[in-house]
């Protein structure tokens, strides 16, 4: 892999976990829920309904493929194969292309009752942002979408956004958020919201000599403001959290927090005997799918296809 | 739950919004839009109902604005043929039509 490579600034760290407390094999109901976004792809596979493994990685050109890649990451060195799954929901972007899914549900969905799961029953609005849209969700306590609003026209406030930013100042994407704060006073934002318009104007301030900080921080709230309008237009309730990429961004996250007067959740899981597993706010569509896949099976509504 | 189909761009909010809860999938608003803008199969967005509901075509929901315009005030009935006929009140479209084709 070309990890570090000199000019793939967008490149984010790829991620993999394994429950070393549970044995696949005595469990009852093995399920997978696969997440093809536009740019990242997670496999979540739980066992009778507690978190087992993950995989988070690029998606690449191929969807199918980047699901396999996915699901090989968080298949290997457990032992578990694909044949070993009960029931395998896809979810994302990419949905209709996950060769190992039984049924697709959309990501709205997927995302409200991962983001239950993770964050816990209080979650009332979720802000899942994606690689290309992002979505306002409000949801009651057990995860059930209330109503949803999305932005699925433009790239603007996106992943994808941020990813061409960084390549654009030669800063490694997870390296703007804390940057972003090393600045003596806030710059105005970067006053276009599109990608590409944004880009020449962080062009443009490249070349005045604006410090790289600055325009990070102007980037940064630009985004913040741009879903504070989808936000605005749902409502916001408490608990409010962000899932996806740009969760991950505290620069983004805490000038929304500012401008929103609400705090986001705080990034942990839910259940207490989850307190040392990795917290990964990408996986949570894939977590909701492998939880749909679980309720599915468990309840009867769908038949195991499980042949090992 | 308030589906909200389309989309919010520089010239205003283009959203048809469904309460699912209201809608009986009785697929009357199908029949009457002359766009083929909608239709009725399963709630995507709670995978354990089995209640069907009307939805906005995906391949309509980026293309909603000039789908619905000719609909709208000042160009067609008012209100809208869908938003007319469905007896529980579950659709509605949101005000920019109104403001850009309102006064024409």
């Amino acid at each position: 892999m070309a990890e570090g490579t000199s000019n793939e600034y967008w490149r984010w760290p790829e991620g993999k976990w394994t429950n070393p407390d549970i044995d696949w094999k005595k469990g009852t109901i093995i399920a997978a829920g696969v997440d093809v976004g536009s740019v990242s792809s997670q496999v979540v596979v739980v066992v009778d309904g507690e978190l087992y493994s993950f995989g988070n990685t690029r998606t690449g050109y191929d969807s199918p493929d980047s699901a396999r890649k996915a699901m090989h990451i968080a298949l290997e060195e457990t032992g578990l194969t694909v044949n070993n799954i009960d029931y395998c929901i896809g979810t994302g972007y990419g949905r209709v292309n996950v060769p190992m899914a039984q049924r697709t549900i959309t990501e709205i969905a997927c995302h409200a009752r991962g983001a239950n799961f993770m964050y816990g029953p209080e979650v009332r609005t979720v802000m899942d942002m994606g690689g290309q849209d992002c979505k306002a969700i409000n949801c009651d306590e057990k995860g059930k979408v209330l109503n949803f609003m999305m932005n699925d026209k433009c790239a603007a406030g996106t992943g994808r956004g941020m990813e061409v930013f960084a390549d654009l100042i030669r800063v490694p994407v997870w390296e703007i958020g804390p940057r972003s704060f090393q600045i003596e006073k806030e710059p105005p934002m970067i006053s276009s919201t599109c990608v590409v318009f944004a880009k020449s104007e962080v062009v443009g301030l490249l070349e005045q000599g604006v410090p790289e900080n600055d325009i990070m921080a102007a980037y940064c709230a630009a985004m913040a403001h741009r879903i504070m309008e989808l936000l605005n237009r749902l409502g916001v309730h408490e608990k409010f959290v962000i899932t996806g990429g740009i969760a991950k961004n505290e620069g983004v996250v805490k000038r929304l927090e500012k401008e929103l007067g609400i705090k986001t959740a705080e990034k942990k899981w839910h259940k207490p005997e989850y307190k040392n597993y990795p917290f990964d706010t990408q996986i949570a569509g894939a977590a909701g799918a492998a939880l749909f896949a679980e309720a599915m099976v468990s309840k009867g509504k769908a038949k195991s296809v499980r042949k090992a | 739950m308030l589906a909200f189909y389309g989309f919010k761009d520089g010239s205003g909010d283009w959203f048809i919004t469904i309460d699912t809860d209201k809608c009986t999938g009785c697929g009357a608003c199908v029949e009457v839009c002359p766009t083929q803008a909608l239709a009725v199969g399963e709630n995507a967005y709670d995978p354990f109902s089995e209640v069907h509901v009307a939805r906005v075509k995906d391949e309509e929901r980026k293309k909603i604005r000039y789908a619905c315009a000719p609909c709208e005030p000042g160009y067609g009935a008012k209100p809208p043929p869908c938003v007319a006929v469905c007896e529980p009140g579950a659709i509605a479209h949101s005000e920019a039509w109104q403001q850009s084709y309102g006064n024409k």
